[in-house]
């Protein structure tokens, strides 16, 4: 991690050391590029954001803007994997508890990761090593972060398969992760990722791979725990509903970028970013009255080799033309505050955003 | 299909959908029953051993009773392995049926063979879930949308050509795009092609297995609408199979819920997620996150069920469902409970229905309150219960002519 990107022509300004943020968790500027063959992939292009301890952060996005390349940064795991032979660059800052991390030393990131902060992945099957049984492999993560003997950390993983709600927890151990169905795979995970009681945990698409019934007593699961070992989460999916379930507070990602971030509540309720719109707009919803039709984002998401300049969404905003001088296809709007802690970034005046959204969004949905 | 009408005018990809639906003259009448499927059955074999001896059977469609009626959607909707896409494969005859019968328009079509179902792909597609896998990588959009008719041999007014590209612009792409590959095509426009393809032949029924969940939830708003203009262009008729209850509700006018190799609940639209009668169909529903953030600490009524879906190797007696039912009882464990009309446009497989009367009064009554009184008071108190029960059955059976609606809740009132 020390040689990474600084390098990368194309990265943003290396960021000087400014003052540790009081926030548990605080990512300032992160870029995550990839070179490739056809040219940068510009996956995570300068996300701002923090969280406390005890607080859910909901990123939301479609496939390619960015969501699981910036928890994968945060977790420290891009340099690992080589790309063709040429590594990410990242830049910006991502301080965890008065700790920055993409300047530290890997071997001091090494032993926060599993301990100070795990991740949930969204593949359980593919996460869990198939050679292993389940406890192995959670005695496995827990000696590594705690000097005790074999007995002690199988007594504890039993402990947290027990916890995450696995019947016979002291049978299942000796479990292969094929035996297990989905849902208590996903589970096993999450006693994996939880016993050295990390301080901050990353859900990435928690129940993506999970039936609906399934889904909902793993989300409980996570609030429980959540509630029990406040810690910090975040967590990543498309899915708005399970955001609404879980998060206090959403940041909504497009092209590499936050678009709009704030109190869940205010994300829901007084969205002020087009893009948010159309996410709310494309999903049918149980709670409502029958829609006669959905009101999709026209497009497709922009390639992250060719974002489009100006703002990234423009090709598919329906007010990409109202801004005065083009500025919607030549100037990247910045997040600006438009109510308390919550942001959005669009060329749309906000007087003119909330007009739009009171009078003709919200009463569509 | 040349003599088909080519009067069907082009959606773009989005604004207003034209009414045109009345060009079409093919179509049967609404309303008209187009597939009719009676006790339909598919058990994949397990084998073992040297001799490859038949050791069980995957139960993965156990009797299924539905009709699907020209011009409707039906949706049918499960958890994985209920069987959803065996059967959405076994009516397109994709696979063959261990038992019970299929009839398209009248005919009979449960054991035709490979010749003598190749008449009936013309009105008969399929709509794949991964747009990723179901298109050809080598061929040209041209060749994968202009195969049915080289397949069945018909030769459209116009040219093949000229045909697919009307296709491509019926579905929202553009039709110079005839010469492209599909890993040029993002997943959104590469179900459009899979569209395009299935709607080539003007088929009348349309299967689409899971067409919107391999997509982003922008662009399954696109497809989910696509698939609505083109019903009512050229009256279509849908069995959509997914897993998403929201998309469900939005697409079908009936409603299949299928949990294990059965339909436990099949009906109208608005009832089924008004007050549906199945115990599962309920839970399922509440599972749903609903998202509305001022819903999140009110825990709500939702109905966590316990585990997960028993093997389809061994389902269980009885009622399937009694082994995660909060409300099964001891007939549930032994009889099986079949499909009835409950009420006009809603059948239920339940004996102990919610929202209506009780299937299995007594039944409930007996046993909800021993297995209360068991679990609040132990094993010494065991005895006592079994005498409450035995007098709410001596009072239940004087009163056994009138259906008794959710008699248990008092009862376990009074045990506490």
């Amino acid at each position: 991690m020390t040689e990474l990107s600084k390098s990368g022509a194309a990265v943003g300004e290396p960021t000087d050391a400014s003052p540790a943020p009081t926030a548990f968790l605080e990512v300032r500027d992160l870029k995550v590029h990839f070179p490739t063959d056809d040219g940068l992939v510009k996956s995570v292009d300068g996300l701002s954001f923090s969280l406390e301890k005890g607080k859910t952060l909901g990123i939301v996005g479609e496939s390619g803007s960015g969501k699981s390349v910036t928890s994968l940064g945060i977790m420290g795991l891009h340099t690992a994997g080589q790309y063709g032979k040429r590594k990410a660059q990242i830049s910006g800052e991502i301080w965890l508890d008065g700790t920055e991390l993409l300047s530290a030393d890997p071997d001091h990131v090494r032993k926060l990761r599993g301990r100070q902060m795990s991740m949930i992945f969204q593949d359980p099957l593919s996460a869990l090593h198939p050679y292993y049984t389940i406890g192995a492999q959670i005695v496995e993560a827990y000696r590594i972060h705690h000097d005790v003997d074999k007995k002690t950390a199988r007594r504890r993983a039993v402990e947290m398969l027990d916890r995450v709600g696995i019947p016979q927890p002291d049978k299942r151990v000796d479990s292969y992760p094929h035996e297990f169905s989905g849902g208590m795979r996903q589970r096993a995970m999450i006693a994996m990722s939880l016993v050295n009681n990390p301080e901050l945990l990353i859900a990435d698409e928690p129940t993506t791979a999970l039936d609906v019934t399934v889904q909902a007593q793993i989300l409980d699961l996570i609030r429980d725990l959540q509630k029990e070992f406040g810690s910090a989460v975040i967590v990543i999916t498309h899915d708005l509903g399970v955001v609404a379930e879980l998060a206090d507070d959403i940041l909504v990602m497009y092209g590499g970028r936050c678009v709009e971030r704030g109190p869940a509540e205010d994300v829901f309720y007084q969205p002020r970013h087009p893009y948010t719109w159309g996410l709310l707009g494309s999903m049918p919803r149980l709670d409502r009255e029958q829609q006669d039709r959905l009101i999709p984002v026209k497009g497709s998401p922009p390639s992250l080799i060719n974002i489009p300049s100006g703002c990234a969404f423009n090709p598919r905003c329906p007010y990409a033309d109202l801004p005065k001088d083009n500025v919607t296809r030549t100037v990247r709007p910045e997040l600006a505050e438009v109510g308390t802690r919550h942001w959005a970034a669009c060329h749309l005046g906000k007087e003119q955003r909330e007009r739009i959204w009171t009078e003709e969004i919200a009463p569509k949905l | 299909m040349s003599d088909d009408e080519k009067a069907v005018t082009i959606p773009a990809q989005a604004d207003e959908p034209q009414l045109q639906g009345g060009t079409l003259t093919k179509n049967p009448a609404p309303g008209e029953v187009l597939l009719k499927v009676t006790g339909l059955q598919k058990h994949f074999p397990i084998k073992k051993g040297l001799l490859q001896r038949q050791v069980g059977a995957v139960h993965a469609v156990d009797g299924l009773d539905f009709e699907v009626r020209s011009g409707e959607t039906l949706g049918v909707v499960g958890e994985s392995g209920c069987g959803k896409s065996t059967m959405g494969r076994l009516i397109t005859r994709l696979l063959e049926p261990t038992g019970g019968k299929i009839e398209f328009e009248g005919k009979d079509i449960t054991h035709l063979g490979v010749s003598g179902m190749r008449p009936l792909r013309r009105n008969v597609q399929m709509i794949f879930q991964d747009p990723y896998s179901s298109l050809n990588p080598r061929h040209t959009i041209g060749t994968i949308v202009g195969a049915p008719f080289k397949l069945q041999g018909v030769e459209p007014e116009g040219g093949i050509k000229k045909e697919v590209q009307r296709l491509l612009e019926v579905v929202g792409l553009n039709p110079e795009h005839y010469n492209r590959y599909p890993h040029e095509f993002s997943g959104g426009q590469r179900q459009r092609i899979g569209i395009a393809r299935a709607l080539a032949l003007n088929p009348r029924l349309v299967v689409a297995d899971e067409p919107v969940s391999a997509l982003d939830v922008s662009i399954q708003a696109q497809v989910v609408n696509l698939l609505d203009d083109l019903q009512q262009e050229l009256g279509l008729t849908y069995v959509i199979i997914a897993h998403d209850l929201s998309v469900v509700r939005h697409v079908s006018d009936r409603i299949a819920v299928m949990y294990l190799g059965k339909i436990v609940e099949l009906a109208d639209r608005e009832l089924l997620y008004k007050a549906p009668m199945h115990p599962y169909t309920k839970a399922l529903m509440s599972a749903v996150p609903i998202p509305d953030p001022r819903r999140k600490n009110a825990k709500s009524d939702r109905i966590l069920l316990q585990g997960d879906v028993p093997s389809p190797i061994s389902p269980p007696s009885g009622c399937r469902f009694h082994t995660r039912c909060w409300k099964a009882t001891q007939i549930c464990t032994t009889t099986e409970p079949p499909l009835l009309q409950l009420q006009p446009g809603q059948q239920v497989a339940c004996h102990h229905p919610e929202n209506f009367a009780d299937q299995a009064p007594q039944d409930t009554v007996l046993l909800s309150v021993a297995k209360e009184a068991e679990k609040l008071l132990g094993e010494t108190a065991l005895q006592e219960s079994a005498e409450t029960s035995a007098a709410v059955a001596a009072t239940l059976s004087e009163e056994a002519a009138e259906p008794v609606v959710d008699a248990a809740e008092p009862e376990t009132g009074e045990e506490k």
